[in-house]
């Protein structure tokens, strides 16, 4: 069995960094990822990122996440590739955890960051199960880390965020984009994301769904139709579309079987993704020494996730009785940042949410 | 007030534009930078990569506003800028023609002297431009910049370009 202080499981932005925050306050850390490479979904966003300097705007993901690994590799913090957690043993607050193919490993840690991440939304329509349909992040994985573009036309089905900047991701691999479409009235993602991909000749479709994809065994083309505002197909705008691909980008939830097992209190919460774990300012679950960070808390993004694994670290280390001094001014700098992120127009969704979470909880 | 057609299409109308064009006498003196940034979004890169502080945040979510006295057109927040949304605008580089400069992140990319087809918002082709400048230093880290030459009337319209191969 490996015993360790602080257990981060995930990877990505925000296991990352909370793996960074623990060990500078002097805990002693093991990260689990199940992949073969640290950096979580940074590793296939070619794109520069938003948000400041501090959590390195204008820096595209992937080196975002060499950035994070470097400074990971600055300090004395052991790291379990290929091994996904699994499950938890309550009673002896025990990880299980499958190691390669065939391994199993016991991890005891006295406090842990649950980080994640989410997993892709589906969408139902007939034949949504059709070679050719794929998730938009897969797409972007598929492209973006093994060089494989999936597919010669292809019709996006989201314009959030993803669903504009996997399109344009799209464009620069050299696949056509035959449209993006939404079924809001409006584009969700940034609208500076949705103009770059506009210039490029792509239409963006709001107030349109999918009705049916078909195919003689792999996706041919699929029928869209425009809605109207309670989400009603109108009869009669139904389009036929001649697509070898569709990318579906409908949202991602949270993914949080494990904080389930170990009974953290979780809530429905639709603004922060689903069902999302109650947790306090310290990013603290309602089970002692577990802690969230990142998508798995509430789907947000890359740099929010940073900010809250940071915070999750610094609080984990420091109830075991770690502090290099800087415990203090480092967790309210966290939490100023994360109150800054949020206080736009877009932030409203996620304060709201959260706030909705706190209410609930009570 | 964003316009509904930037919403729900995401193309700039000429009411979010009315906000964003700089003045004539700002367009007179230089190369100046148009920030096409019209949500209030958590980001800022334009603003902390200027250095002549032409643009000024004061909560992240703030939108870019140009301040045309201190603005030199220099360049150097255009390739910063995430949503590459900001453009050089050279109102009087010859008797009749004006530059754009874009950010353009596609292969191949055209070099110094092509001819390339100009695009507008829509992706629309709307004529043929003179590319007299291609910036892709370390600092442009993979973003390139690229000056194409447009009718002066149509600086506020072209805003990309295809190379055709
Ligand atoms: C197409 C796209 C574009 C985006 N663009 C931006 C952007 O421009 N700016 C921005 O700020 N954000 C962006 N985001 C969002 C951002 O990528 C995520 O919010 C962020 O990666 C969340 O970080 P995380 O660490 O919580 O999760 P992830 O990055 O998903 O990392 C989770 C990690 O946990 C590991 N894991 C999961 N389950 C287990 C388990 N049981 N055992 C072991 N390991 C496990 C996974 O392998 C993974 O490495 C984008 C997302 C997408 C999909
Ligand atoms: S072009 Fe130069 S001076 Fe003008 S806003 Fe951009 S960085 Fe500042
Ligand atoms: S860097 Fe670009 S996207 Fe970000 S605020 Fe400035 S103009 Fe807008």
């Amino acid at each position: 069995m490996i015993k360790t202080d602080v257990a981060i499981i995930g990877g990505g932005p925000a296991g990352l960094s909370a793996a960074i925050a623990a060990a500078d306050m002097g805990a002693h850390v093991t990260l689990v990822d199940r992949n073969q490479e640290l950096g979580g979904q940074l590793l296939k966003q070619t794109h520069m990122f938003f948000g400041s300097r501090e959590e390195y705007a204008s820096t595209r993901g992937f080196d975002i996440a060499n950035i994070l690994k470097e400074e990971l590799k600055k300090r004395n913090v052991d790291v379990l590739l290929n091994t996904t957690v699994v499950g938890y043993y309550k009673d002896d607050g025990v990880w299980g955890m499958e190691h390669g193919e065939d391994k199993f490993v016991k991890l005891k840690a006295k406090k842990t960051v649950v980080a994640t991440g989410a997993m892709e939304r589906h969408l139902l329509f007939p034949n949504n199960d059709l070679p050719g349909i794929y998730g938009a992040g897969a797409v972007q994985t598929l492209m973006n880390q093994y060089g494989v573009v999936p597919g010669k036309r292809v019709l996006m089905v989201g314009a959030g965020n993803i669903g504009l900047i996997v399109s344009y991701q799209l464009l620069q691999a050299g696949v056509e984009v035959a449209a993006i479409i939404d079924a809001a009235p409006t584009i969700g993602g940034y609208l500076v994301h949705a103009s770059k991909v506009r210039r490029q000749g792509v239409p963006i479709m709001t107030s349109y769904t999918v009705k049916k994809a078909y195919g003689n065994g792999v996706l041919e083309g699929a029928t869209i139709v425009k809605v109207d505002n309670r989400f009603q197909p109108i009869p009669g705008t139904e389009m036929d579309m001649d697509i070898d691909t569709m990318c579906i980008a409908v949202g991602l939830n949270p993914l949080v079987e494990l904080l389930w097992q170990a009974g953290c209190e979780m809530r429905y919460i639709p603004q922060l993704g689903g069902h999302v774990p109650v947790k306090d300012e310290n990013y603290e679950t309602t089970v002692e020494g577990i802690y969230v960070a990142g998508d798995a808390a509430e789907i947000e993004e890359a740099t929010s996730a940073m900010v809250e694994g940071r915070i999750a670290g610094l609080n984990a280390a420091y109830t075991m009785g770690f502090d290099n001094g800087h415990y203090c001014d480092e967790r309210e700098k966290a939490i100023k940042r994360l109150q800054d992120l949020r206080s736009g127009p877009v932030g409203v969704k996620i304060s709201n949410g959260l706030l909705k979470l706190a209410e609930e909880a009570v | 007030m964003i316009s509904e057609k930037l919403l729900r299409e995401g193309v700039a109308d000429e009411s979010d534009l009315k906000e964003v064009i700089p003045p004539d006498w700002a367009l007179e003196k230089g190369p100046v930078a148009v920030a096409e940034c019209f949500q209030e979004i958590p980001c800022n890169p334009c603003s902390t990569y200027c250095n002549r502080g032409a643009i000024v945040f004061e909560n992240i979510n703030d939108r870019p506003i140009i301040d045309y006295e201190k603005c030199n057109g220099c360049t150097l927040c255009v390739s910063k800028c995430p949503g590459l949304a900001i453009f050089i605008i050279d109102k009087n580089f010859s008797e009749d023609e004006a530059t754009v400069m874009l950010p353009y992140e596609f292969l191949p990319l055209p070099k110094k002297g092509d001819v390339v087809t100009t695009l507008d918002r829509y992706g629309r082709p709307v004529g043929k431009g003179k590319v007299i400048r291609v910036q892709n230093t370390r600092y442009n880290d993979k973003t390139p910049l690229i000056s194409v030459t447009v009718p002066k009337d149509m600086a506020m319209v072209v805003r990309n370009i295809r190379v055709e191969v």
